[in-house]
């Protein structure tokens, strides 16, 4: 984990030195390694025989505390989000 | 939803060439993953370092946003507690224990099996890394509905490593200390809040 916050800072640090130059590619270069980084969580999951075997098994229930906690923690923020614009707009 | 679409697709092509085996042995055995992780973080900073804009703009953010992990858990939590009513075969705090592990499987799954066997581990870990998966996927489309702090709050404790950079994509780089911010206090509650359900 420190390694990649390592990795983010190093690249901040060359950013801000070579901030002289434009990078244009960053944004497309960001969307490709996502792209690259999202198939290969895919093989991995996909290679995991416990994921797999048990997908079928108990894959339901654990998609239903994974949706139940994504659209519960969703609504949340959005209540903060909505919250904080109003003060900023009131002001 | 193209982003989204898009993402999906990359995904499911993962999934396959994962479960047919069409994969050279040492993608897994030397965690390339990871590398491209941190190639992917560098490039994140690298936009944020050479934008001076996204560091005033930061400063531009409601203090109010200190909150969001507060959201996060409480959130969930009603979310879960709202499910566990279906799951007639588990309590309520072991669907709370799952749900406190905010994506983090590793560590999750391993306390809740240490704690509560095999099975319910396992839920821990699908669960986990379907949360991740859900908030990788549909990060754009949460932003445009439900506002730039959703996919952090969806994100839970991943979002200062394997989802941050689909944050700072689609929420903008504004939000990238908010989404460092939260991870790491997400990161803190998973093991206290999750030894916690289990004890009951």
């Amino acid at each position: 984990m420190f390694v990649v916050l390592t990795c983010m800072l190093a690249g901040i640090i060359a950013g801000y030195l070579l901030r002289k130059r434009k990078f244009r590619f960053t944004n497309r270069l960001i969307l490709t390694l996502i792209w690259l980084l999202l198939f290969l969580l895919g093989v991995e999951v996909g290679a995991n025989k416990i994921v797999v075997n048990q997908f079928a098994k108990l894959g339901f229930e654990a998609f239903l505390l994974a949706f139940g906690g994504v659209l519960g923690s969703v609504l949340a923020a959005w209540l903060l989000w909505v919250m904080v614009r109003t003060k900023f707009q009131s002001k | 939803m193209k982003g989204s679409l898009i993402i999906l697709s990359f995904f499911a092509t993962g999934l396959l060439f994962g479960v047919w085996r069409w994969f050279p042995k040492e993608l897994l055995e030397y965690n390339i993953s990871f590398y491209v992780l941190c190639a992917l973080m560098f490039s994140v900073g690298l936009s944020i370092g050479n934008d001076p804009a996204s560091v005033r703009q930061f400063r531009s953010l409601n203090p109010r946003i200190i909150f969001l992990p507060v959201m996060t858990v409480l959130g969930t939590f009603a979310g879960v507690v709202v499910v566990s009513l279906f799951l007639k075969n588990r309590s309520v705090s072991d669907c709370l224990a799952v749900g406190s592990g905010f994506g983090y499987y590793s560590l999750s799954s391993i306390l809740i099996t240490q704690y509560k066997g095999i099975e319910l581990g396992t839920i821990a870990l699908l669960s986990n890394i379907i949360r991740e998966v859900i908030t990788l996927l549909l990060a754009p489309w949460m932003v445009r509905y439900f506002g730039k702090l959703s996919p952090i709050s969806a994100g839970g404790a991943t979002t200062m490593d394997t989802t941050f950079p689909v944050i700072v994509r689609y929420s903008g780089k504004k939000y990238a200390v908010v989404s460092i911010f939260h991870g790491f206090i997400m990161d803190l509650y998973v093991p206290f809040l999750v030894t916690l359900f289990c004890s009951f």
